[in-house]
């Protein structure tokens, strides 16, 4: 409420050149008060809305030998004849070549399982940070977030090593007796699970630690007391109110883990389908623009309910 | 939650911790491994680190990466300070809700998807692949961390002190940098140091909108580690791994000591 009073603030001293500046702002409606707003918005609007505008034009042209790749939709024949290129063939390939929905189906496959494992994998740890000792829970935060902040490329490479044929988990499977020939798990769809599950593992654990660390200890005493059993107590209480956060964290891993490329590229085999895959191999090696962009229409369009959905969260999660 | 931990809480914490450090800890293990051979160990020796010095390509790719992230992380932190503040303190305005839109969707959005729609923008408007459009994509989705650390920050803020020096006829761009953002700075700050790691870390973004000539690191070493495990990744993993490591340490040491200072001075105030 304070900052209103701030025009008048504004227009008083300066240089002359500033202040026919301020003065013309102002007759735009623009004073410092709206220009805090207007500045990251424009940013924004140029350099995240604007671009998908632009790849939904160009995934409508048509591939031309060039630079760039592709026939401009709009073209004036012979200076002054307006044709429109609007051609649909990239659309109709996406969907008569199996390897796009296939891509497609398998994404969201391998991004629905690694949702489910990391939840299964990051509700135990969760619930266990907000059951220790006070002055401990600062420090296992702290380790939570430390990974998070270290090179996802590096942390996906670090898999490399111990999942190869003569890598870290066959030597030790091997020494253990457990198997007697190495297990092929690299450049499968097994070590692309592990690399998500690994690599979006705080994604989950944060928001859910943060919820259960703010629980009511009181009503599972209460049911306790009542003789309810502790894991029927932790069905009926515990899980219902950390709902938000579990689907908050499953948002948080689900929506880009659909759209993963490193890892895929990095631990899957050549029959690990993965949309983000198959785009990057479209744009940069078979150079077909207007179908990498139908390829992230399309995508952004299953991924536009979960993406929608995960900001209400959001604004709610501020609100309260 | 302050009742006593269960065997499966002390389980589940230490097989989930395990799993978050040891593939760390094995590659920072096996860089100074003196064999090519990344997983049996064969003697200590820092001589891949030695290597990655005289490596030219790594080093100008290190320096690249590092102005990037740099310049994009600054511009990201005044940016997305601005956008943070304008979301917590303007209420309602016209178009709140696809700025809010424009703020929560870098944050989720696949990789891919962004990088394509800016290298697709940067070529509409002709503008040459380089250290500046991968400055300008890297600024675009950091200032989105920005925004929101920010906005966590201010919605906790005690505008008392604000009102205060407004009633004593400070202006308002005043107050904000002489009493809003020495308070808030510790979380700008931070956002600052996400924008760099996250800057630093890039992969994706960074191929799709650089051009020939601007390599960053994450870029070089990734052609590498398509052709296999060497020591000098683990090396040059290993050096990144410090630099971060010191950075959260030192950051939260200051942190650790702000907070002591601010319960000094209460405890002074009070007594």
């Amino acid at each position: 409420m304070g900052m209103v009073d701030g025009k008048e603030h504004d227009v008083v001293g300066g240089s002359a050149p500033r202040r026919l500046l301020t003065a013309l702002l102002r007759k735009f409606g623009i004073n410092a008060r709206t220009a805090v707003v207007l500045v990251p918005y424009l940013w924004l609007l140029i350099f995240f809305l604007a671009p998908f505008l632009i790849v939904f034009k160009i995934s409508f042209s048509e591939i031309r030998i060039a630079i760039p790749p592709y026939a401009p939709l709009f073209e004036y024949l012979e200076g002054v004849q307006l044709t429109i290129n609007l051609k649909l063939e990239t659309y109709r390939q996406l969907f008569e070549d199996g390897l796009y929905w296939k891509s497609y189906v398998s994404s969201l496959r391998i991004a629905t399982l690694s949702t489910v494992f990391t939840l299964l994998i990051g509700y135990p740890i969760a619930y266990g940070m907000a059951r220790a000792p006070k002055d401990r829970q600062l420090m296992l935060l702290m380790m939570i977030i430390l990974p998070f902040w270290t090179s996802f490329l590096i942390r996906v490479y670090a898999w490399i090593g111990i999942l190869k044929n003569e890598g870290f988990l066959n030597h030790f499977l091997l020494w253990a007796g457990v198997i007697n020939d190495p297990l092929q798990l690299l450049h499968s769809d097994v070590a692309v699970y592990i690399g998500i599950v690994y690599s979006y593992l705080p994604f989950m654990v944060l928001p859910l630690y943060a919820s259960l660390e703010k629980m009511d200890h009181s009503l599972l005493e209460a049911a306790a007391d009542l003789g309810c059993h502790p894991l029927k107590a932790f069905w009926k209480i515990t899980f219902p109110l950390s709902l938000p956060a579990v689907t908050a964290g499953c948002f948080l891993v689900f929506i880009p883990a659909v759209g993963e490329f490193v890892i895929p590229d990095l631990l899957g085999g050549s029959s690990t389908l993965m949309i983000g895959k198959t785009l990057w191999a479209e744009f940069f090696n078979n150079r077909n623009w207007p179908l990498a962009s139908a390829v992230a229409v399309v995508l952004l369009l299953l991924l536009v309910v979960p993406i929608v959905m995960f900001q209400r969260y959001q604004v709610q999660q501020v609100q309260e | 939650m302050r009742s006593k931990m269960s065997l499966f809480n002390h389980l589940s914490l230490i097989l989930g911790f395990s799993f978050l450090y040891l593939p760390i800890i094995l590659l920072v293990i096996f860089s100074f491994n003196e064999s090519r051979l990344v997983t049996v160990w064969s003697g200590f020796s820092v001589k891949w680190y030695g290597k990655l010095l005289a490596n030219e390509g790594i080093i100008r790719a290190a320096y690249m990466t590092l102005k990037v992230a740099f310049v994009s992380s600054t511009l990201a932190t005044i940016f997305g300070t601005m956008a943070g503040f304008s979301m917590v303190r303007y209420g309602r305005f016209r178009g709140r809700t696809l700025f809010n839109g424009m703020i929560y969707a870098p944050l989720v959005m696949p990789e891919v998807i962004t990088g394509l729609s800016l290298l697709l923008t940067f070529v509409a408007i002709s503008l040459d692949r380089g250290f500046v459009t991968i400055t300008l994509a890297h600024t675009t989705f950091s200032m989105c961390y920005v925004a929101v650390v920010l906005q966590s920050r201010l919605s906790s803020f005690d505008r008392s002190i604000e009102e205060a020096a407004m009633d004593l006829g400070c202006p308002p761009a005043k107050t904000f940098f002489l009493i809003t953002l020495p308070v808030i700075m510790p979380a700008v700050a931070s956002g600052w140091l996400l924008s760099f790691t996250l800057s630093l870390d890039d992969l994706v973004i960074a191929s799709f909108t650089s051009g020939p000539g601007a390599t960053t690191l994450p870029m070089k070493i990734y052609s590498q580690m398509r052709l296999g495990v060497t020591p000098e990744i683990n090396a040059v993993s290993t050096i990144l791994i410090g630099i971060v490591a010191c950075g959260v340490v030192i950051a939260s040491m200051m942190h650790k000591r702000q907070v002591r200072r601010k319960e000094r001075d209460q405890h002074l105030a009070t007594s």
